[in-house]
């Protein structure tokens, strides 16, 4: 598996509040224009990944993109946890030999389509032992955990600040940014109204139409296509024991989340350690979740995450540079798969934010999930 | 049944819970081959891997181990409490076993009577009932 495959064509759409295309078109037209960059042809697909949330099938995705026959279609859950899972899956499926060209995909329209949590107002069986007594959403989920964690460590809003204004900087520099050229200050963050104390509005990612894909292919016919090749170099998906999806409140260390877990896997089969990283996309549903997230891959000791953001310590020219685009939090939320593309454009040396001399990655799915990451090089 | 709350989903697992709720005892599952207690109930103990459990009479006293102050946009039945709170209790039996509730100065009281600001991490608290309808006796927790 170890580079073994690369990533040769990446594409998105506009990112915005309110896209007029479906999701069904908004993901053909991204996964058109991914194999376009990769000098491929539609026919050339035979292999298709996508998240199980997808609400377009790979039956309706080949009938509009014109596929040719697929030997290969699978699918990843848990949300936000699918994005490098999904594309671990179609490296896998290349890799093994059961299709050459791959595809995988997340075309979301949460910007102008429903919320999640707002849809059902009534309480499935397994959300029956928190809904009831008003922990109604992701915010509300993970503010639980971040309270914890503030308590237990000493963090403050000010690490969550350096959060969002780091990622906030990035996006600012990235035009197809919902947030470029929209600055944010401190005053702005610690004034902003309260979503579930402790997070504010500014902790909460975006709210987003959008659309992206990239194609996988083994690294022999990657020396074939025009862009420099990304190789997928490890990857990993992560379920700790008694894990609890979101709600993780119910074994030891609900702190120690499936970060810990999925790094365990990734570093296992990687020749690349978390001080050879050169810049990170970690999943940013809520800024807490960096801070998590940089602790569970290695970037730091259990506790110290806060203090890494401290002095533009996630911010290009920091220790690590964390979510180059604007993340989640600041370019788009599309279920992280822009992250999976930044660390694309970052390995080839075209980040609206590059990190100099960028040859190795990390990308992060949800922390708080059943998750996954990979680590790319070029 | 009133629409202004938002009443739990109980299947085969959960039911047992809820019928002890209504008698006002509040009983955690436990393995009838290891002894272990486990939450949220399910078929199966993870250690023994025994099916077969019974529900053991707990304290219900815990400690504060975390809490929120949800603000809107919220569900309909939650807009006119916020901003409220909802706190997590470690029971003193197992603190890994973490029941989500609200703190009230008595039974019956409106979830967002509480000043949130006078809640703490480790506080100690006792667990009581509110009886929303016939069948779903709420547990709800006190200071101690």
């Amino acid at each position: 598996m170890k580079d073994a495959t690369a990533i040769v064509g990446i594409a998105e759409s506009k990112f915005s509040k309110n896209l007029e295309a479906s999701e069904c078109q908004l993901a053909s037209e991204v996964i058109i224009a991914a194999l376009a960059e990769a000098g491929l042809k539609p026919s050339d697909v035979d292999g298709m990944a996508s998240y199980t949330m997808e609400t377009t099938s790979e039956v309706d995705i080949a009938k509009n993109m014109g596929a040719g026959d697929i030997n290969f279609f699978g699918q990843v859950g848990y949300g936000g946890g699918a994005g490098p899972g999904c594309v671990g899956l179609i490296a896998m499926a290349v890799a093994t030999g059961q299709c050459e060209v791959g595809v995988a995909w997340r075309s979301r329209k949460r910007g102008s389509g429903q919320r999640p949590w707002a849809a059902n107002d009534q309480v499935t069986v397994g959300a029956s032992w928190t809904r009831p007594w008003g922990l109604l959403r992701p915010a509300d989920e993970i503010g639980m955990l971040t309270r914890r964690y503030m308590h237990e460590y000493g963090a403050t809003r000010e690490h969550l600040c350096n959060v969002a204004m780091s990622v906030r900087k990035h996006a600012n520099n990235n035009p197809n940014a919902i947030m470029y050229e929209r600055k944010m200050t401190r005053d702005d963050y610690m004034n902003a109204r309260w979503i579930s104390e402790p997070l504010c509005l500014f902790d909460n990612c975006l709210e987003t139409d959008g659309a992206l894909a990239c194609v996988v292919v083994s690294a022999e016919r990657a020396k074939d296509c025009p862009q420099t090749p990304v190789y997928i170099h490890s990857v990993s998906q992560g379920l700790p024991p008694q894990h609890q999806t979101m709600t993780n409140y119910w074994n030891e260390d609900p702190l120690r989340g499936p970060a810990w877990c999925c790094a365990d896997g990734l570093y296992k089969t990687s020749d690349i350690k978390p001080e050879d990283i050169k810049v990170a996309q970690l999943y940013d549903a809520f800024s807490p979740l960096i801070i998590l997230s940089l602790e569970g891959y290695g970037f730091c000791e259990r506790g110290e995450g806060a203090a890494f953001t401290e002095d533009g310590g996630i911010e290009v020219g920091g220790r690590l540079p964390v979510n180059t685009s604007g993340g989640g939090l600041s370019e788009a939320y599309v279920h992280g798969f822009n992250l999976i593309n930044e660390n694309v454009r970052q390995m080839r040396g075209t980040s609206c934010n590059q990190v100099e001399g960028a040859d190795t990655c990390i990308v992060t799915a949800g922390e708080g999930v059943p998750t996954s990451a990979m680590i790319l090089r070029r | 049944m009133s629409q202004d709350v938002l009443l739990p989903a109980i299947g085969p697992d959960e039911a047992p819970f809820w019928e002890y709720t209504r008698k006002g005892e509040l009983r955690i599952q436990q393995c009838s081959g290891c002894e272990r207690l486990r939450f949220p109930p399910r078929p199966m103990c993870p250690d023994c891997h025994s099916t077969d459990s019974h529900w053991t009479l707990v304290s219900g006293r815990g400690t504060v181990w975390s809490y929120v102050v949800p603000h809107p946009p919220l569900l309909p039945q939650f807009m006119p409490l916020a901003p409220y709170h909802v706190i997590t209790v470690a029971l003193d039996e197992n603190p890994t076993i973490r029941l989500l509730g609200n703190l009230v100065e008595k039974a019956g009281d409106p979830i967002n009577a509480i000043d949130p600001a006078t809640i703490e991490i480790g506080m100690a608290v006792q667990v009581v009932f509110e009886a929303v309808n016939d069948e779903i006796h709420m547990p709800r927790w006190v200071r101690v």
